[in-house]
């Protein structure tokens, strides 16, 4: 190992013991309320950007892979009673499968191409889910979670760490890919597809793998929800603030690396969550587009792209 | 222009209006505030609810001007939920391990309170339910009260009137539509077990996307049916569709009785866009301004409600949502006075014991907190003239059908004929 | 009573199909001849809506009101194009995810704009046609949907011709060729573009006005359209103006007989469906050619 890889590792472990420090130390449940909200957009920006950030193919329906995930788990909970850790497996299949289905399009469409279609993909899931009656169809469903294990302290403490173990691993596991044969690959792809394979990458298995696992992640941000918020609905599951907030969050942090995605996330989410109980939510919304806008205007690589853009110039 | 010497008046009477509540409320500012935490959705879809907030306040300052609570003044904490349940749990963790309120009222609509339910079950506490559904079928928490008059077992029995009604004209063959909205198939599911509870053969019975704009092929299905009652469940954009579509194309002479669960007929906006095609619609509401239903209290309360609703472009007439929240706010006052504290078991066992006179009628509780009586109105549109709002705070004009102690008329029908008139 | 079912759900279908090509028209020229995925297209349409509103409420015709605001909207759709061609400027060609990026976040601008100027309620038009049908045999079409759907065929007819014979219009499509070719000939690529999307955002204008004569509105209503939209240019093929009318047949009528004959709760699923399909099997349309 390298000595930045010692230095995440340990970084990476002292986020998940803070996480339980906090877990008994805090005794207001509300950070963990607000801090789930927060941590559920890391994991979605991070695996978001997987297939977006390094490999440049846009998915404009992050809802459907994250909605699928809410449902599978759901499904699974109300059927069989499964525990926690099996939902998260299962939601994480089931985002695989739809990931795969994904990137085999990529083989026919690329570019807005692909974008579109996945705008379709949540469209078609939502409809499906309507139509099921077994899942509540456009009522939602209302599930009583099992108890929480006792060093928990309390069920959102529960899935609050659950889903921090969640986005530590995920942060992981993109940092990894970044540093590996696949990121290189996924970079040449990004550059110019036709060269990566002239080049001789093997483009599809590639697109394939990041696909796969962009979609795993997204579903496996979904897979507790149903712990934390007791009712699920088709709105929420595959909700448009949602997607839009995990494409926003990698753009605004930065789209290269690893670690955009999560200061993406941490900013934004927290500032919407401090700003739903202060400004009107017009404003919130405006926020974000403007934010979008001056960034592609201003900073197209994100925030981490202009902190290097400074850093060269003050260096110069 | 005002004159100066009606000014001086305006300004007398004002000063002498201002001057009473200020009498009492001085002692009360040195009082610790009891807080009252809700959410209310100001934007998103469900924002045609936000003249809620104008409930509440209303009541609050009502509360405050006479003396408060405990001999404390009554404070409202609200953040808005964006109408989306992924806000809620959030929202509510804040308002109790923040804000630490008091007592809590819940967000509209059983979505959105469905997310509060299991979180007061948790924590044992006091809620007052506001407009779910069968909000409290699944948790059965004892501390929740409704402040709605939908009924016990309201999932199925809160639509029975026009069931009843559909009955009484002699209707065997029932068509049901719905959008795919929570509301409205809960609506739909609960008229479906009536009609077979009627032996009314349903021969119609589908669902349509949000938002629909062209019901033509829907309606033509239905009357190719020949159904003699059909019981819509709709939401407020598909609801004017329908109806437009209804002038279009039709439904067919065999239909005795149409509507029943058309959410947005309760809103000045729109009705007042339909205008003279409501005519003949029976339909749910939860106040109309009949003589059985009205009374000073709430002549008074809406009176006060409309130059507010100009001024903050709210629904103009306020039937549907305000009333009610300030009924909220009698419910609690009258546990928090009736029990003497604010500790939330003995609220909720004073509650239960004891009916509590609101602006819209005296509820007792059940159990589950629902009232004993459902008290759901079925109305029917008659002589509605032009687009003017003005029409619907007059009587006669939506004529209450059901529950039969506040009757004011019967039905008219079949539909086609009720229509024309 | 089968017959009139199906002989009414395809009468209705080709009157939604062809208020879809109305709607996604801009689309077709901006995304379609110029390659620039303007998501922001259906913001404009419920934009185009909310003037017609405001003009119905001063007695106007939503169409004609369209038509009186045509100037505003071409210089807003011109300048529209300018500050998108000025942030990308300096970077060459947009990369996709960039360019969708900034119409998404335009679109989030506009819809709020309009939230914290109207609200969040429903928005309708008072026309004396609407209620009435035209009742032909066992055919009944309403006029609220008959009138806009006879708009959009002389939209697309005008545009159509306007491409194919006169000079701008020529240039139009051969900036989505050959910019350099266009250079060489003396004409200006950046001014084209402007143009088209002048063009395009008058298209939105009146799609508006149909749009709200149709049903109600609401700032978010074109996130609903954004797919339908897509679906119809992509389905008709690059390129293919007059294709585009054809592809919204296809659809309208396809959800129709699924709303007459399935169930309707399905219906919003079809034109994804299509879209999918067309993706996956023939990605350059029915009349685009092969890119």
């Amino acid at each position: 190992m390298k000595r930045q890889d010692v230095a995440f590792a340990a970084g990476a472990i002292v986020v998940l013991l803070m996480g339980f420090g906090a877990v008994h130390a805090v005794a207001n449940p509300y950070f963990f309320f607000a801090g789930y909200v927060i941590v559920q957009y890391v994991v979605l920006a991070t695996a978001w950007n997987i297939l977006g950030g390094y490999a440049g193919y846009i998915n404009f329906g992050p809802a459907a892979l994250y909605g699928a995930g809410v449902y599978t788990s759901a499904l699974l909970l109300k059927a069989f009673g499964a525990p926690l850790v099996v939902n998260i497996v299962a939601a994480g299949l089931v985002g695989m499968v739809l990931g795969l289905m994904m990137g085999y399009l990529t083989l026919r469409v690329q570019g807005v191409y692909f974008a579109i279609a996945t705008i379709a993909l949540v469209i078609m899931l939502e409809t499906v889910v309507h139509n099921i009656e077994y899942l509540g169809g456009a009522r939602g469903l209302a599930l009583i979670a099992p108890e929480p294990p006792a060093w928990a302290v309390g069920r959102t403490q529960f899935v609050f760490l659950v889903l921090l173990a969640i986005a530590v691993m995920s942060v992981a596991l993109a940092r990894w890919i970044e540093r590996s044969w696949i990121g290189r690959g996924l970079r040449a792809l990004r550059a110019s597809e036709e060269a990566a394979e002239c080049a001789g990458v093997a483009t599809l298995r590639l697109k394939l793998a990041a696909c796969a696992v962009s979609g795993a992640l997204l579903a496996v941000a979904g897979a507790p929800y149903i712990y934390y918020a007791s009712y699920i609905d088709p709105g929420s599951a595959f909700s448009l603030t949602l997607g839009l907030n995990t494409i926003a969050m990698p753009l605004i942090g930065g789209t290269r690396s690893w670690a955009g995605p999560v200061i993406g996330a941490l900013l934004l989410a927290s500032v919407q969550q401090a700003a739903t109980v202060t400004i009107s939510s017009e404003l919130n919304v405006l926020m974000v587009g403007l934010a979008l806008i001056v960034f592609i205007a201003a900073a197209p690589d994100g925030l981490i792209g202009l902190a290097e853009r400074l850093r060269r110039k003050m260096h110069a | 222009m005002i004159s100066r010497r009606r000014f001086s008046k305006i300004a007398a009477g004002t000063g002498l209006a201002l001057a009473a509540p200020a009498l009492s409320t001085s002692s009360l500012a040195q009082a610790q505030p009891i807080k009252i935490g809700t959410s209310i959705s100001l934007t998103g879809p469900l924002s045609g609810t936000k003249n809620a907030l104008t409930g509440y306040q209303l009541w609050r300052d009502d509360v405050n001007a006479a003396g408060g609570l405990l001999g404390r003044p009554v404070e409202l904490v609200t953040y808005d939920d964006q109408s989306s349940p992924a806000q809620i749990p959030a929202i509510y963790s804040k308002l109790v391990d923040v804000d630490r309120v008091d007592l809590l009222i819940s967000p509209y609509g059983a979505v959105l309170s469905a997310p509060v339910m299991p979180f007061v079950k948790q924590r044992d506490l006091f809620l007052v339910g506001m407009f779910a559904l069968a909000g409290n079928d699944t948790v059965r928490h004892d501390k929740y009260f409704h402040a709605c008059p939908w009924g016990p077992n309201s999932q199925v029995n809160w639509a029975r009137g026009f069931f009843d009604l559909a009955r009484a004209a002699g209707c065997t063959k029932v068509a049901i539509m719905s959008a795919d909205i929570e509301f409205a198939k809960i609506s739909a599911a609960g008229g479906k077990a009536i009609s077979e509870e009627y032996r009314m053969s349903v021969v119609y019975d589908q669902s349509y996307p949000p938002n629909q704009t062209d019901f033509s092929a829907i309606l033509r299905n239905i009357r190719a049916a020949q159904p003699e009652a059909v019981f819509v469940c709709s939401y407020p954009p598909d609801s004017t569709a329908l109806i437009r579509g209804l002038s279009e194309v039709g439904i067919g002479d065999s239909v005795k009785i149409f509507g029943g669960s058309m959410i947005g007929l309760q809103y000045a906006s729109l009705l007042a866009n339909i205008g003279p095609a409501l005519n003949g619609i029976v339909n749910l509401h939860l106040y109309v301004p009949e003589p059985t239903m009205r009374n000073p209290a709430i002549d008074g309360f809406l009176a006060r409600y409309e130059p507010l609703a100009r001024a903050q472009q709210l629904d103009a007439l306020g039937h549907y949502v305000p009333p009610f929240c300030y009924a909220a706010g009698q419910i609690i006052e009258a546990g928090v006075k009736g029990a003497n504290t604010l500790n939330h078991a003995q609220i909720s066992r004073y509650l239960h014991a004891n009916p509590v006179q609101t602006i819209v009628g005296r509820a007792t509780f059940n159990e589950l907190g629902d009232w004993t009586e459902k008290r759901v109105l079925m109305v029917q549109f008659r002589g509605i003239r032009g687009r003017d709002v003005e029409q619907f705070r007059q009587p006669g004009r939506q004529v209450i059908l059901d529950p039969p102690p506040l009757r004011t008329g019967e039905l008219v029908a079949p539909f086609g004929a009720a229509r024309s008139g | 009573m089968f017959l009139e079912i199906l002989i009414n759900a395809v009468a209705t279908g080709l009157l939604l199909g062809s208020i879809y090509a109305a709607l996604a028209l801009g689309l077709a020229v901006t995304f379609g001849i110029l390659h620039i995925p303007n998501i922001a297209h259906p913001v404009f349409v419920v934009l185009g809506a909310y003037l017609a509103v405001v003009a119905n409420e001063r007695g106007w015709d939503p169409i004609l009101a369209a038509l009186a605001g045509a100037l505003p909207f071409y210089l807003l759709g011109a300048l529209f194009y300018e500050f998108y061609a000025r942030v990308f400027e300096r970077r060459g060609e947009a990369d996709t995810m960039q360019a969708l990026t900034l119409f998404f976040g335009v679109s989030l601008v506009v819809e709020t704009a309009l939230v914290l100027k109207f609200g969040t309620n429903q928005q309708t038009v008072d026309v004396d046609y609407v209620g009435q049908s035209l009742r032909i045999g066992l055919l009944v079409m309403p006029y609220r949907l008959l009138v806009p759907a006879l708009v959009a065929p002389v939209m697309i007819l005008t545009l159509w011709a306007y491409l194919k014979f006169t000079y701008a219009g020529i240039a139009i499509r051969a900036a989505a060729h050959d910019v350099r070719a266009l250079q060489v000939s003396g004409v200006d690529p950046h001014w084209i573009k402007r143009h088209a999307f002048g063009i395009a955002s008058v298209t939105a204008l009146v799609a508006g006005a149909i749009l709200v004569i149709i049903g109600p509105v609401d700032p978010f209503s074109g996130r609903l359209q954004i797919g339908r939209a897509f679906a119809v240019v992509i389905l008709a093929g690059m390129g293919a103006v007059p294709g585009t009318i054809l592809a919204a047949f296809i659809i309208g009528v396809a959800e129709s007989l699924v709303s007459a004959f399935l169930n309707p709760s399905w219906s919003p699923g079809v034109a994804f469906l299509i879209l999918l399909a067309t993706l996956a099997l023939k990605p350059q349309g029915l009349f685009g050619a092969s890119r």
